[in-house]
């Protein structure tokens, strides 16, 4: 029988130990990426000339730069080349990097997220917070961020579910997580192709649509109403 | 831009200084680390001149970046014109009367949007040579072709029927009234005005399908970033100066694709009742409540 075959095959292999390895690289990556992320767009709307002009390249260039080249750098420039090492056994090495460069490139859109909830922030509130005599860190910090986060939580959760699948990627950086191990299936078993793919598909189906559901609700349920 | 302005007043005597003085330690920062960057690069060794000459060697370019960029360019070609077609009909099928097709479609491009790219384009790598005939040495550019028009296909779709609807709706009523069909009137009044409407978000996408052809890399696809590599895997070694001129050359034809999208939005804005924002929608895997544009959903892939 095919079907008791396939499951067979599929027995043969971790594959949730796989999805493991994607979450922590999603979850140490979102975190480094939502701090550097927050940096940036501070950076880039505060009213120093020169922040501004370092955060606004920053974005440009890491958004048009494709995430394959960042990891593929990490393990053939930044690790051999200029001797970057962040832990000293192979595999834990590589997983850090593969961290690092998701969460550089994340940056960029956490940031883009944060300002598009900073334009969501009515120009009344950050007059009434110079009104009141609050100085631009004082105000973004009391008044300005709070809101914006609130409002920047949709694109946040889009960034997350984002991050979660281009964690696949880490295969540039030798990580073994899921795409790894399905080249290592269809590899093995060829003419099993169609339902290995529907299987690491439907895994993914299942990790992103509560994120998505959790984030939406999220945003409607934080809304500043106004 | 508007909302960045107010968060600080015109700057008075005080202020200026402060700015200055802030301007001057951002400076020296920014600038501190970039030396930091480069004198760690040059103890290694990385401004030897043998390495850059390899750069600027007109065979370097003959044999190998052309070749990749070539390759890289073809890829998207297929991809932008593939996702076009793909996403088309599944944003027209989920616009349709017609519940079974609208449910199918909607289920397909859900399905397409919540799975990574680079497992799309693995599974297309081998289902090419051993389900579809295709000859062996064609199965990578299948694979990154398929990946890509799925997904971003998917995401166009979206972009077409967020389009649609944010029409206003005097416009189907207009053609209604006129006697047309509803099918004549998303064909020839809404479907027209919706793609111009939606153009700048779709060259953003353009932009996704040409950087994530450097996923191919990983399913031994000949692109611009394979190339680099094999620059890098000869004496004297220089691959840090292919990857950094892969990616300048990534982000100069980016660049010039996101010009273009702004220049064409410019130029063609009037001739479209739609915003060009899309609509609020409502998909599951987007949960998209607000204001982002595809380029932040995706992260680019």
């Amino acid at each position: 029988m095919l079907v008791s075959e396939f499951l067979d095959t599929l027995s043969g292999y971790d594959i949730a130990g796989a999805y493991w390895v994607n979450l922590k690289l999603t979850a140490f990556a979102a975190v480094l990426a939502l701090v550097l992320g927050t940096a940036l767009a501070m950076m880039r709307i505060s009213p120093v000339t020169s922040l501004r002009w370092a955060g606004t390249t920053y974005v440009n260039v890491v958004r048009n730069m494709p995430l394959t080249i960042i990891m593929a750098s990490m393990i053939l420039v930044l690790w051999p080349q200029l001797g970057l090492t962040l832990a000293d056994d192979f595999a834990t090495n590589f997983f850090r990097l593969a961290v690092i460069a998701l969460a550089v490139y994340h940056a960029s859109f956490v940031c883009e997220s944060i300002r598009s909830g900073v334009n969501t922030v009515p120009v009344g509130q950050a007059e009434a917070a110079r009104a009141i005599g609050l100085a631009f860190l004082p105000a973004a910090r009391l008044v300005i961020l709070p809101q914006a986060f609130r409002g920047a939580i949709a694109p946040l959760g889009n960034t997350l579910i984002a991050l979660i699948k281009n964690s696949t990627v880490a295969a540039a950086a030798s990580v073994p997580e899921i795409s790894v191990l399905m080249r290592e299936m269809v590899e093995n078993d060829a003419n099993f192709v169609v339902p290995i793919f529907l299987t690491i598909a439907v895994g993914f189906v299942i990790i992103v649509v509560p994120v998505g559901v959790l984030t939406t609700y999220l945003s409607r349920r934080l809304a500043v109403s106004r | 831009m508007s909302a960045q302005a107010v968060l600080f007043d015109t700057p008075g005597p005080k202020g200026r200084r402060n700015i200055a003085i802030g301007n001057i330690v951002g400076t020296v920062i920014v600038l501190g680390v970039l030396a930091w960057a480069l004198v760690q690069m040059g103890s290694k060794g990385q401004f030897d001149p043998a390495k850059w000459a390899v750069m600027v060697d007109p065979e370097t370019w003959q044999f190998y970046f052309l070749p990749g960029l070539q390759n890289t360019l073809t890829a998207a070609a297929y991809a932008i014109v593939l996702a076009m077609v793909f996403g088309l009909l599944f944003g027209v099928g989920r616009l349709a009367s017609n519940s079974v097709i609208r449910g199918f479609c909607g289920l397909v491009v859900e399905f397409f949007r919540a799975v990574p790219v680079l497992i799309m384009m693995i599974a297309g790598w081998f289902s090419a040579a051993l389900l579809l005939n295709i000859p062996p040495e064609d199965a990578p550019l299948f694979g990154v072709v398929a990946g890509l028009t799925l997904y971003n296909g998917s995401v166009i779709a979206e972009l077409v029927r967020s389009g649609v609807h944010g029409l206003p709706k005097g416009q189907r009523e207009a053609s209604l009234a006129i006697g047309m069909t509803r099918g004549q009137s998303l064909r020839s009044v809404e479907l027209p005005q919706a793609l111009i409407a939606m153009l700048p978000s779709l060259i953003s996408q353009f932009v996704v399908i040409l950087k994530d052809t450097a996923l191919g890399y990983i399913i031994t696809y000949p692109e611009l970033l394979r190339s680099a590599r094999l620059v890098g895997s000869d004496a004297p070694f220089p691959i840090l100066q292919a990857m950094a001129v892969a990616a300048v050359l990534f982000i100069v034809i980016n660049f010039l694709l996101s010009w273009a999208a702004g220049r064409l939005a410019r130029r063609f804005g009037g001739r479209s009742s739609g915003s060009g924002k899309p609509a609020p929608r409502v998909g599951i895997t987007t949960g998209l409540a607000g204001t982002a544009d595809t380029r932040d959903e995706t992260g680019g892939n």
